[in-house]
């Protein structure tokens, strides 16, 4: 077998684990949960005779010992079956399936408003390392740390929306808009956009700006890119061509280990721009305590870090040829 | 390196060692900062302390007029809010909620972070495989969403908040202090205390232990940054403790006042950036001063 080949089948061996160790860690949690389904359900209807409740966990499998319980859970899981949300009256899969579009648009707008600007900043502070606008972007970066990013977005909503009535300050289209075609509504989501993605964005920005800067400042002394510089290339042919291109790397890996706080990040987000995504139907799960719904949401995002994160990893294979050596 | 003599318990490894090596402008820059974030957290735990003193009673009572901006009423300098409550007051009492479940948290991700880190490096081999697997697992997942279930789970209180954020937050120490161990493992002193016929007990805890623990010292303050940071979430999106005032939850009640009264979330808002703010400046400074070859800060 070719050791790419073989490289991508340990990687695929390893992520398996990891994901039956999310199902395992999610059917634990819900078995932790006070509570069952039959509790739920009699709850909702109202009569709740010991009949009825031994009923109900006959026929939702609740009587059966834990063990086979746990096969029937990854049974469903595999048909994408994460139970029903008696709160919102919906399937738990259908719920996200119907969020998951907005919060892929919002998270992949943060991402790339955060690596083109964090990217910047990264080099502008690594070509002019120790003077005083290294520092302030090294201390910029620092208060983006330190910001809780749902402050941001209501102060942002206070600039924006409210004092300026530029941006709209909730939602992801205008309610009752009459839009002229495509474009128009696109227009409409683009303005939504802004806000939300941008306070998305600044907590990944600061972390850009430090790889940025610290990767390019550990290539700048090799001897490819003195020998790029005695070519007679122009200083900025250096930077893109050969130093910022080896910074890259580290902000691929970056952005795939980050996935899981941009989720942590979309709750909050979402919370305050009225965002229609999975992370706004987490906090309307908390607020009515829907822990299957939280769950479900849970185990889905937690399964989308890990295939992006192998996506990640194989695409490295593909680039640089060394990721094997070093296994 | 491998004739670095041992500590014995007290100061972690090497630290005056690396502060002596440390050239001037890192120097400055590190001292700086670390004398800036000492002010912050300083005065954040001034205010948390005299709270009681200086606001005596209950600040959920109502003091003044509602909606009182700012700088209005020499009474409330930071105003009221929408039921009259003396701002002020309210946040000073929030300073030690945000106090108290950041450092537990922290706590509690360190003495499990350092715990599996130290035998993960130590033992190495299967140990380390599968503690090493466990901190992938808790870094794979979203961590936030994993705390609010938590949280919803067992209930919103000081105590069980504190847990499912140092729950989450271990798996970064447990790497940094494996990385540690492993290189500590292989130094004469272990072989020598292997060859005086020490126990693997003895061993970790005089030698290994805390001979690790530098890089933990940055990273402990960076920590409390951000329990303080998930904590103050959980209160905006209603999951902080029911019976304790904090800042998240007043940024968050005063969300439908924001078009009239913004003062309302601006302020406690700004409390949490400056003690965030103050523990980030701490672990940079501390960073500086004492690892002064990592690039990154």
């Amino acid at each position: 077998m070719p050791t790419s080949l073989r490289y991508v089948f340990r990687r695929l061996v390893q992520a398996l684990p990891m994901a039956f160790a999310i199902v395992l860690l999610n059917f634990l949690l819900l078995k932790l949960t006070p509570g069952d389904l039959a509790d739920v359900i009699a709850g909702e209807s109202g009569s709740a005779t010991p009949e009825f409740m031994e009923n109900l966990r006959r026929l939702y499998g609740l009587d059966i010992p834990v063990h086979l319980q746990f096969l029937n859970y990854i049974q469903g899981i595999l048909h994408f079956d994460l139970g029903y949300s008696f709160r919102q009256g919906m399937p738990v899969g259908e719920l996200i399936l119907e969020r998951l579009p907005a919060t892929i648009l919002l998270s992949l707008t943060a991402i790339l408003f955060a690596l083109l600007i964090g990217v910047l900043l990264g080099v502008v502070a690594a070509r002019s390392r120790g003077s005083l606008l290294d520092e302030a972007i090294s201390v910029v970066s620092t208060m983006g740390f330190a910001t809780p990013l749902f402050w941001v977005g209501l102060m942002l909503i206070v600039l924006f929306s409210i004092e300026l009535r530029w941006l709209p300050s909730a939602g992801m289209v205008t309610v009752g808009a009459d839009y002229h075609g495509r474009w128009d509504e696109w227009l409409d989501i683009g303005r939504h956009l802004v806000l939300p993605a941008v306070t998305l964005s600044l907590f990944f920005l600061s972390i850009y700006v430090r790889i940025t800067r610290s990767a390019m400042l550990e290539v700048y002394g090799l001897d490819f890119v003195r020998t790029a510089r005695a070519k007679g290339l122009t200083e900025a042919r250096v930077v893109v061509r050969h130093v910022l291109r080896n910074a890259l790397l580290p902000i691929v890996t970056v952005t795939g280990l980050q996935l899981g706080a941009i989720f942590g990040g979309t709750v909050v987000v979402e919370t305050v721009f009225g965002w229609p995504g999975l992370g706004r139907l987490a906090q309307e799960a908390v607020f009515s305590r829907d822990v299957n719904l939280l769950l479900g949401i849970f185990l889905c995002s937690s399964f989308i870090v890990i295939v992006v994160n192998l996506s990640v990893d194989l695409l490295y294979a593909a680039l640089d040829p060394r990721v094997e050596v070093r296994q | 390196m491998s004739l670095s003599a041992p500590t014995h318990g007290g100061m972690p490894g090497g630290i005056l060692q690396r502060l002596m090596r440390t050239p001037g402008l890192r120097r400055l820059r590190g001292s700086r900062a670390l004398l800036v974030g000492l002010l912050l957290l300083a005065a954040v735990v001034a205010v948390a302390l005299s709270a009681g003193l200086l606001y005596p009673g209950d600040p959920r009572d109502m003091a003044g007029p509602a909606g009182t901006w700012p700088g209005v009423d020499a009474r409330f300098p930071l105003g009221t809010d929408m039921l009259g409550r003396d701002m002020a007051a309210a946040m000073a009492h929030s300073a030690g909620t945000s106090l108290t479940v950041g450092i537990a948290a922290a706590m509690l991700a360190l003495l499990v972070g350092i715990t599996a880190g130290v035998l993960a490096g130590y033992f190495g081999g299967a140990v380390d495989d599968v503690l090493m697997r466990i901190s992938e697992l808790f870094q794979t997942m979203p961590s936030l969403l994993f705390t609010i279930i938590l949280v919803v789970i067992l209930g919103p209180t000081t105590a069980s908040i504190s847990f499912a954020i140092g729950i989450t937050a271990w798996p970064q120490i447990a790497r940094l202090v494996r990385a540690e161990a492993v290189r500590v493992r292989r130094l004469d002193y272990v072989d020598a205390a292997v060859t005086l016929g020490m126990g693997h007990g003895r061993i970790v805890l005089l030698h290994v232990l805390p001979n690790s623990l530098a890089p933990v010292v940055v990273a402990a303050s960076i920590l409390v940054a951000q329990a303080i940071l998930s904590d103050a979430s959980l209160s905006f999106l209603g999951l902080g403790d029911p019976n304790g005032m904090s800042w998240g939850s007043m940024v968050g009640a005063g969300r439908p006042m924001l078009r009239t009264a913004w003062y309302m979330t601006a302020l406690p808002g700004g409390a949490i950036f400056l003690t965030v703010m103050g523990f980030m400046l701490i672990g940079n400074g501390l960073n500086d001063l004492l690892n002064p070859r990592t690039p990154v800060r």
